[in-house]
């Protein structure tokens, strides 16, 4: 059953980005939102992280993105989807596992 | 699709209820059915009556009431975490003994088990908070 | 009403916030739509279980009790992350002894706490159909 997993924070700020990398399954997807688009930049530790994950698909909410100003800081293979494509994503999925 | 949002933090202290409206209104947009709003933790302050924003940035509560009318969706406040944080309803402050009562047309308050019966009639439930 | 899998996921510590307390009351108040309930104490989480919390001196209510209560309630899957024990340099002995009495088997008592890899505990989150944050 594959989830569709959220993280609203920054990966600098707390762990929870590491906890939902450690407990989601192949197959599933990880949407960033919120403060948690910082773990969609380039220059970090954690663009390597993301890479070595090869099994998960990764997203990042586009509006959040823009907000802070980080569009032209976006790491590779991180698909940039916007509100309607995050109601796509949960509709795409069993279920969402909101790590917060 | 039917779909049911947890709300767990207060309007402009966190990201949480912006995210929810708009994830929301996408929904709706995408001709979702919004089965339930539940608000919990801090996120029942989402429902006073009595918030006076600046001007020239969004009025949370008032975003909520207007999509709320509009699509006829149900917004419930846990009343077990509104009583601990004072969003009282007319009714809940009469029984209370208290003299005024704060929460905005279009919230309801009610009980935890209307998040759980959410979980139940839902096909999806997604959580905002911190 | 149909029979769902629900899970409710603890990552916080307990009296620094409310979410610990707040997230018990709704997993009481779900107790009574038979629903097929576990509960996953993950990261800080797990400190939710310690034994020995003394809560006089900060003046809030020692509300760890309640865990010892939920075997009553027929809430009886409690994962807790090895992992995050081992990180904080906790074992099962740390935790309180929580319990549940199984009616098939003549009223065994049985242990309601199932420590679980991360490995095996994102297995189970992926089989869960709502799943509660808080």
């Amino acid at each position: 059953m594959a989830l569709l997993h959220t993280v609203n924070k920054s990966p600098f700020e707390s762990n929870t980005f590491d906890t939902c990398l450690s407990l989601a399954k192949d197959g599933s997807t990880i949407l960033l939102i919120e403060d948690g688009v910082y773990a969609a930049t380039t220059g970090t530790g954690v663009a390597e992280k993301i890479k070595n994950a090869s099994g998960i698909s990764f997203a990042v909410l586009g509006p959040d993105l823009q907000a802070r100003g980080l569009e032209g800081k976006l790491a590779d293979g991180i698909k940039v989807v916007d509100y309607d494509g995050f109601v796509s994503l949960v509709a795409d999925h069993e279920a969402v596992q909101s790590w917060l | 699709m039917k779909i049911s949002i947890q709300i767990n933090e207060g309007p402009y202290q966190h990201q949480a209820s912006d995210t929810a409206y708009q994830f929301a209104k996408a929904a709706l947009a995408a001709g979702h059915e919004i089965f339930r709003i539940f608000f919990y933790h801090d996120g029942v302050n989402n429902a006073t009556r009595l918030a006076v924003p600046p001007q020239d940035d969004r009025n949370i509560g008032a975003l909520w009431q207007e999509l709320a009318k509009e699509h006829d969706m149900d917004m419930v406040v846990c009343i077990a975490a509104a009583q601990r944080r004072g969003m009282m309803d007319a009714d809940e402050a009469k029984r209370q003994g208290l003299d005024a009562d704060n929460i905005a047309e279009g919230f309801r308050i009610s009980g935890l088990g209307q998040l759980i019966e959410a979980g139940i009639e839902s096909d999806r439930l997604i959580v905002f908070g911190d | 009403m149909s029979v769902k899998k629900f899970m409710y996921i603890n990552r916080k510590a307990p009296y620094g916030t409310v979410y610990a307390l707040e997230s018990l009351e709704v997993v009481l108040i779900g107790a009574a739509f038979d629903q097929d309930v576990s509960l996953a104490f993950i990261g800080d989480g797990v400190y939710q279980l310690t034994k020995g919390q003394n809560t006089e001196a900060i003046g809030q209510k020692n509300f760890s009790p309640t865990y010892a209560a939920l075997g009553d309630y027929d809430v009886n899957k409690i994962y807790v992350e090895k992992e995050s024990l081992e990180e904080r340099g906790l074992t099962l002995d740390d935790l309180q002894h929580l319990v549940w009495e199984d009616e098939d088997e003549d009223w065994a008592e049985k242990d309601s706490i199932r420590l679980v890899s991360r490995a095996e505990l994102a297995d189970v989150l992926d089989e869960q159909d709502v799943l509660l944050n808080f």
